[in-house]
């Protein structure tokens, strides 16, 4: 059994979180938060350097080709730091869109430009109150050219392309050409910016594989943005854990009252749950086992589940200097919201688990 | 990532598999009937000790096999598929022998006593709690006094499993009440065949009698019976306790999870349709599948950790906490599905798919929610080992044992 990560990717890990501990302090997050741009150009340029935005872009179009797994843990360490880069929305979910679904010309065109750090991709799946993205869509596609509105759509104004979801698929837009309107919103999170994209007659490339490479799109999101949030998840309870060893009050220091060090506990166990969730995502991915529909569901509700309850918890421990605008426990309250909603939510993801299991009496591997 | 044997493993998994498939015939499968049940277990315990099978990851000089954490949990897999009954030895070879070979005075007490528990001959027991002491342990008050070269030892202890079935027991002690509590203890092989043992089964809420209330009079035990050394008690239950949570920790292998919650659901006509059409079903099954698979996806990460020779986090710490409260859940839910059916206890198991062992899981996680560590001093040993928070408040800590209603209140 090695259902564990390679001892390449722990060292990836390593490295990943020294450079960002480096790096990407949350003071760079509090920057882009108070100051008006999209990110942080000067940190998204090292890690351009560093190869991550090509790391799983094949050599023949600049990048290293390495693993998913090794993205996942990549994923998992910039949710940690909460970096404020457009890295969730160009690496994570932009590259795997094209990787999954991209014409060769398609990849021709982008992926060279996003290895070397030249252009920028995002996703816009979001619309309404629709819950899973292509469906109740508005988009619509005629002569080549796509109407709709996606709202909200993270990291638009710093990308160069966009891929959108229809009904019949992924469709890949331009943000230059004619017929792109894109407008700053305020969310929820307010590190990663979002926008709203009207398109009018704007040109349109629809993707390859229909609605099944969608489908598969939205599993790989699913374990990508679990790991991203498990990530999360753990400096939460890490700042948690940090906070109530060192505040006292009644006379002792407040994680030795059972009230707050249980929550601690139940923090853990639900990072746990999550992160072993993840993991069986991650092989599922990487194997491309029949299970992924399954896998993907759990690591998504397992990772929101956690994630929320930790950020919530975060706050609560640190009291009211938690809820100071000062305080980081707002990073994360904040992220994981964006991190539950921006792909589904979970009452959604839970639905889709029991579809898997209804379609699929699996047991486990062993 | 992959979740195959390495070739060693599956070697040896291929070597247990055909062993156990030509023994398989030696396993009966018993329901209900507990003397026969006892010669079952006690048939399949020798098969497996003259075979190699006992105590695979024990030091060959007391008699293991010297293998492998991978070569065990291989074993005990292949065992559950084929069902053989393994309970009456889980807390004797599971938690007392390891505590005997351990701290065992001299070669010959082991050697007397640790054969004949591994061929099934004898069966053993733990004597730890006390009406006044659980999840506090080291507040027991049995009491044992030097008498010569003899301890007499009086009290009484409670939730005692399998007491009622076995030969021998180790039994921790206060053998100094004017030291603070941790420090004034010592354990003992007791024989519970002796005159002034007195096993009286519990009646459970489950209406089930496993555990026992054991009362001690005048017990004399031999000196050379004693584990470590005098006073040295607490260190050596903590031998006995770290085996204690692995052995509870797991989902119980016949246990209902996801899929019997799946199927009981689609059985389910209510009146707005099908129950496992309704959200808030697929709801509530999404969560157990998110504790029951996580569960079982954690213990992979453990397996993968020995399996490759590394140290194994403290993440399996949080298998009981998550299952039994799991049980309860699924089993409330279950009911609840089946609005006044659930109320009808289905004993038979014919009213509807899983109804009766959902909900006698509802009544048996009570218990273990419980049983070796409740709920609070698991996230308590969470808290405090894994994450490192400050210790509870303890305000007997110091104090000697004979003094400690002082510090009540």
């Amino acid at each position: 059994m090695n259902f564990q990560f390679s001892d390449e990717a722990e060292a990836l890990r390593d490295q990943a979180r020294r450079f960002l501990s480096d790096k990407s302090g949350r003071d760079k997050a509090r920057a882009v938060m108070d100051g008006g741009t999209s990110h942080d150009a000067a940190l998204w340029q090292e890690i351009v350097a560093l190869g991550w935005t090509g790391l799983r872009i094949t050599e023949e179009y600049g990048g290293l080709g390495l693993s998913v797994l090794e993205l996942c843990v990549l994923a998992e360490e910039v949710g940690r730091a909460l970096s404020p880069v457009p890295f969730t929305s160009s690496v994570l979910l932009a590259t795997e869109a094209l990787l999954i679904a991209g014409t060769d010309a398609q990849k021709a065109r982008w992926l060279p430009k996003l290895a070397e750090g030249s252009a920028i991709g995002t996703v816009a799946l979001g619309e309404g109150t629709a819950a899973a993205p292509g469906v109740r869509s508005s988009v619509t596609i005629k002569d080549g050219c796509v109407s709709g509105v996606k709202l909200p759509v993270p990291d638009a104004a710093a990308a160069d392309f966009i891929i959108l979801s229809g009904p019949d698929g992924l469709i890949l837009i331009e943000t230059a050409a004619s017929g792109v309107t894109i407008d700053a919103v305020e969310t929820i999170d307010l590190v990663r910016t979002s926008s709203r994209v009207t398109l009018t007659n704007a040109p349109a490339e629809p993707m390859a594989g229909g609605r099944d490479a969608l489908e598969r799109f939205l599993a790989s999101s699913a374990i990508l943005l679990a790991f991203e949030g498990i990530g999360g998840a753990d400096t939460a309870l890490d700042m948690a854990v940090a906070y109530a060893k060192e505040r006292v009050a009644f006379g002792r220091k407040i994680g030795g009252y059972q009230a707050v060090k249980h929550r601690c506990a139940d923090m853990y166990i639900k990072n746990q749950l999550a992160r072993s969730h993840a993991y069986y995502g991650a092989w599922a991915l990487l194997t491309d086992a029949p299970e992924l529909a399954q896998a993907a569901a759990g690591a998504r509700v397992s990772a929101i589940e956690a994630f929320q309850f930790a950020a919530e918890e975060n706050v609560q421990i640190h009291g009211g200097i938690g809820f100071t605008w000062e305080s980081d426990c707002q990073f994360f309250y904040r992220r994981a919201r964006l991190l539950a909603l921006m792909l589904g939510s979970k009452t959604h993801w839970a639905d889709r688990l029991i579809r898997a299991l209804e379609q699929r009496n699996a047991p486990l591997a062993v | 990532m992959d979740f195959k044997d390495t070739a060693e493993e599956a070697a040896y998994r291929a070597t247990v598999r055909s062993w156990i498939e030509a023994n398989a015939g030696a396993i009966k499968q018993t329901h209900g009937d507990r003397a026969e049940g006892v010669v079952s277990s006690k048939a399949w315990q020798k098969i497996k000790y003259d075979a190699g099978y006992v105590g695979i990851t024990w030091p060959k000089v007391v008699g293991g096999q010297g293998g492998t954490p991978m070569q065990q949990i291989i074993f005990n897999q292949e065992e559950a598929r084929v069902n053989a009954p393994t309970g009456l030895y889980a807390i004797g070879l599971g938690m007392c022998i390891p505590t005997v070979f351990t701290h065992a005075l001299t070669p010959d007490i082991a050697a007397r006593y640790v054969p004949s528990a591994m061929n099934g001959v004898e069966v053993w027991c733990q004597l730890f709690s006390e009406p006044a002491a659980g999840s506090d342990l080291a507040g027991i008050r049995t009491r044992a006094e030097l008498d010569g070269d003899e301890w007499v030892i009086n009290g009484q202890k409670v939730w005692t499993s399998g007491a009622h079935l076995s030969d021998f027991g180790i039994v921790v002690t206060r053998t100094d009440p004017t030291v603070p509590k941790h420090k004034g203890m010592t354990m003992f092989i007791v024989d519970m065949k002796a005159p002034g043992v007195d096993v009286r089964p519990i009646k459970q809420m489950s209406g089930g009698s496993e555990f026992n209330e054991v009362f001690f009079t005048d017990v004399r035990v031999k000196d050379s019976h004693r584990l470590g050394a005098v006073g040295d008690g607490w260190k050596v239950a903590l031998t006995t306790l770290m085996h204690e949570r692995v052995a509870v920790g797991g989902k119980p292998s016949n246990a209902p999870g996801v899929q019997e919650m799946i199927e009981l659901a689609r059985a389910i006509d209510t009146d707005s349709g099908n129950a496992l059409e309704q959200s808030h079903v697929r709801q509530k099954i999404a969560e157990v599948y998110i504790q029951d698979r996580g569960i079982a996806l954690t213990r992979m990460r453990t397996i993968s950790a020995l399996s490759s020779g590394r140290t194994p986090g403290p993440e399996s710490s949080i298998s009981k906490v998550v299952v039994a409260k799991m049980m309860q859940d699924m089993g409330s839910f279950a009911s609840d599905m089946a609005e006044s059916a659930g109320l009808v206890t289905d004993k038979d198991g014919d009213a509807l798919p899983h109804l009766g062992k959902l909900q006698q899981g509802y009544i048996w996680s009570a218990g273990l929610r419980i049983a070796g560590g409740t709920d609070e001093v698991l996230r308590n040993i969470i808290a405090e080992r894994v994450l490192g928070l400050p210790g509870d408040s303890r305000p007997d800590k110091n104090l000697p044992f004979n003094e400690m209603g002082k510090a009540e209140g």
